[in-house]
């Protein structure tokens, strides 16, 4: 068969979101002959069509579906119905995301292990090591073309990283460069190289940065074994009476109900819609929802230890020029207790236009001190914090009670409450990205809270043991032998580093799995 | 020193009037990105002069930009006005609120006050009421999002069709 597909070909792997995950698996399949359709809730906006201003770009790409928060975070009293900053649209966030692309530490695969119990955590160790994914990190590196690998140079630093790397060195930071980015330093891949444009999260409009949306799809659909179907929300996952996934439901483009059936299915839809549509297709069956026998899916939600430090200085920066996140000190993303907390977290550069800047610096803020804040906009330099946040059990994506979506599904409702891991790790951060920046002469500096979540992990956790997670070391669901997880909610912990690299590696091995046993005709 | 290579291009007020109260609203509800914006024939101006001036001074005192010219602020908050002749509670919301300022402010009323720190006292009691919150929540896109305002911060905007910075100034840093 070739693509476009029947709706009754049930040979098809059909997997439900096109970013990272979804749409890297899906070129991968489509690369080894296997007939794929990837189903993608938002529309399909090609790069040239990106918008240059913030609030325009929001209103283009973000996810926008309504949604409920609770808990302890900040985020759900300054953006109670906003969780999470990421997008609905063919290619998912890898449209939005920044581009760092830095591999998992060893030690960050055996959290259980290496942190020991830590109160109030769920920790576990992964059931794979660093040195399994090796060679699929080297191949997602080449694949992304991240720059610091595979004889890629790094992107030149603009005038943000030129502060942060003057600060790191006042400090003695060691490991200070422009990062490793999946953005073009020179013509690669029929790609052309960074502009230094800036509005890396509003889309890369000349696409030096890598997403699915111009990479792997159009590579998938080249073989004519990948069909993307966008506009195409799925709303529930079927099974026959032996357990066994049959088929997808979804609202196509018009809001009428289709089912794809299917020999396989992998779900795709980030950490917030993957475990609500697993928890939405509960049956008589699996009355908990599917792939829920150990109780954690929706469980162990993880949006990484994060923050931001703005600080003003006597004369121009213009930090908003340029890459949006190429520069990065990687000095304190060791495991090291002395500093008061388990696990570590990188400084990477960022930038917000005025019109986030005035909607994220301070949410709520207003008044002298905030308004002067933001006239020294021109004058400021910009850091963003990752760190590793603990999971723990009730932070969770949970079905809301009685709100529904229009197709009668109860929506998602993210609760997150920080451990007190991550406030020590927060605090120490902030307190090393103002001392970076008053160390290059900084007159006022800023501790800015988290914006609402990109990294979003873990609602689907990878354990060796069925009853501590969802999915095993392929991402494949301990319950039910062909469905599968295929994006960052399968992440056990969160590690310091950004995701999505380590997010295209789980795929790309994921493929190579679901390959082989296919041709052993076990699922 | 660093300089500005070109200033944004500007669009009309009443565009930005309209992206910027639609993002607002989406902003402090989640939910309203799509909301479908009265065309502009259906707008009347409902409320008096007086008001309008009120929510202008409330306007400055909520983000004090001193070198600013109220036709900004004017811009800001028109959405108010906009909404206010189409939907009955949002019109009581603000004259309610407008009124409870003057109140608390006694003789004189609000813009009455000429010290910045008395009325900002007023502020300080009110700012968790849905009317302050309403007005700040609105404010902080319809101000900030006006492209003419963005040289005032030192700020671009759009760049892609400039080529970007790499010719540009994004590593023009001297000071360090």
């Amino acid at each position: 068969m070739a693509a476009p597909y029947d709706l009754n070909d049930d040979s098809v792997v059909v997997i439900i979101g096109s970013g990272a995950g979804g749409g890297t698996l899906g070129n991968e399949l489509a690369q080894k002959g296997i007939d794929v359709v990837v189903l993608e809730a938002g529309a399909r906006i090609e790069h040239e069509d990106f918008i240059n201003d913030e609030w325009d770009s929001f209103a283009q790409l973000a996810w926008l579906d309504h949604r409920t928060t609770g808990g302890g975070w900040r985020v759900s009293k300054d953006f109670p119905n906003l969780p999470a900053w990421i997008v609905k649209a063919v290619g998912g966030t890898t449209t939005h995301w920044a581009g760092a692309s830095l591999r998992f530490q060893e030690h960050e695969f055996k959290t259980l292990t290496n942190y020991g119990k830590v109160e109030g955590a769920n920790l576990l160790d992964w059931p794979v090591t660093l040195a399994e994914l090796e060679p699929y990190y080297a191949k997602a590196e080449d694949k992304m073309g991240v720059t610091r690998t595979n004889g890629i140079e790094g992107l030149p630093g603009n005038n943000n990283f030129k502060i942060l790397k003057a600060g790191a060195d006042k400090l003695g930071y060691k490991e200070c460069h422009t990062g490793n980015m999946a953005i073009n330093s020179a013509d690669r891949d029929d790609r052309m190289s960074c502009q230094q444009t800036g509005f890396c999260f509003q889309g890369c409009k000349w696409g030096a940065k890598w997403s699915t949306l111009y990479t792997e799809i159009p590579k998938g659909e080249a073989t004519g074994r990948l069909e993307v179907r966008p506009n195409s929300h799925v709303v529930k996952i079927e099974h026959d009476d032996s357990g066994k996934v049959t088929a997808v439901v979804y609202a196509d483009k018009d809001g009428k109900l289709q089912s794809q059936k299917a020999r396989i299915i992998c779900v795709a839809g980030n950490s917030i819609e993957s475990p609500r549509l697993l928890l939405n297709s509960a049956s008589s069956k699996y009355p908990d929802g599917l792939a829920n026998s150990s109780g954690q899916v929706g469980r162990n939600y993880m949006r990484h230890t994060t923050g931001s430090v703005y600080a003003v200085f006597g004369k121009p920066v213009h930090f908003y020029r340029g890459t949006t996140m190429a520069g990065i000190v990687r000095d304190e993303a060791r495991h090291d207790p002395s500093r008061g907390f388990v696990g570590g977290y990188e400084l990477e550069t960022l930038a917000l236009g005025v019109p986030f800047m005035a909607a994220f610096l301070d949410p709520g803020g207003w008044g002298r001190p905030f308004a002067s804040a933001m006239d020294s906009y021109a004058n400021m330099a910009g850091l963003w914090i990752v760190g590793e946040d603990m999971p723990q059990e009730q932070n969770a994506v949970k079905l809301h009670g009685e709100l529904k979506d229009k197709y009668g599904m109860p929506i998602p409702d993210v609760w997150f409450t920080d451990h007190p891991n991550d406030v020590a790790m927060r605090n120490h951060a902030y307190k090393q990205g103002e001392a970076l920046y008053a160390a290059v002469g900084a007159t006022r500096s800023f501790p800015t809270p988290p914006y609402p979540s990109t990294h979003n992990l873990g609602t689907n956790r990878m354990s060796e043991k069925a009853r501590d997670g969802v999915v095993n070391k392929w991402g494949q669901t301990h319950d039910i032998k062909n469905l599968f997880v295929s994006d960052g909610s399968q992440f056990t912990t969160g590690a310091a580093e950004n995701p999505t690299l380590t997010i295209v590696t789980l795929a790309i091995r994921q493929a190579d799995y679901i390959a082989r046993e296919m041709g052993a005709g076990s699922i | 020193m660093t300089k500005i290579y070109e200033q944004p291009p500007g669009l009309s007020r009443r565009e930005l009037l309209t992206r910027g109260t639609s993002r607002a609203a989406l902003i402090t509800a989640g939910t309203a990105a799509t909301r479908p914006q009265k065309g502009c024939g259906a707008h009347t101006p409902v409320r008096k002069p007086e008001t309008m001036a009120t929510l202008i001074r409330l306007a400055r005192d909520i983000y004090p930009h001193d070198t600013v010219a109220d036709r900004f602020y004017a811009i800001a908050v028109k959405g108010h006005d906009t909404k206010a002749g189409t939907d009955a509670a949002h019109k009581e919301l603000i004259e309610a609120g407008i009124a409870d300022l003057d109140r608390r402010a006694g003789e004189g009323g609000y813009r009455g006050l000429g010290w910045e720190d008395d009325r900002v006292k007023i502020l300080r009691d009110i700012e968790t009421t849905p009317f302050f919150q309403a007005v700040r929540g609105d404010l902080v896109v319809s101000f900030y999002n006006q492209k003419e305002l963005w040289p005032h911060f030192g700020y671009e905007g759009e760049s892609y069709s400039k080529g970007g910075y790499i010719a540009r100034g994004f590593d023009d840093i001297e000071w360090l």
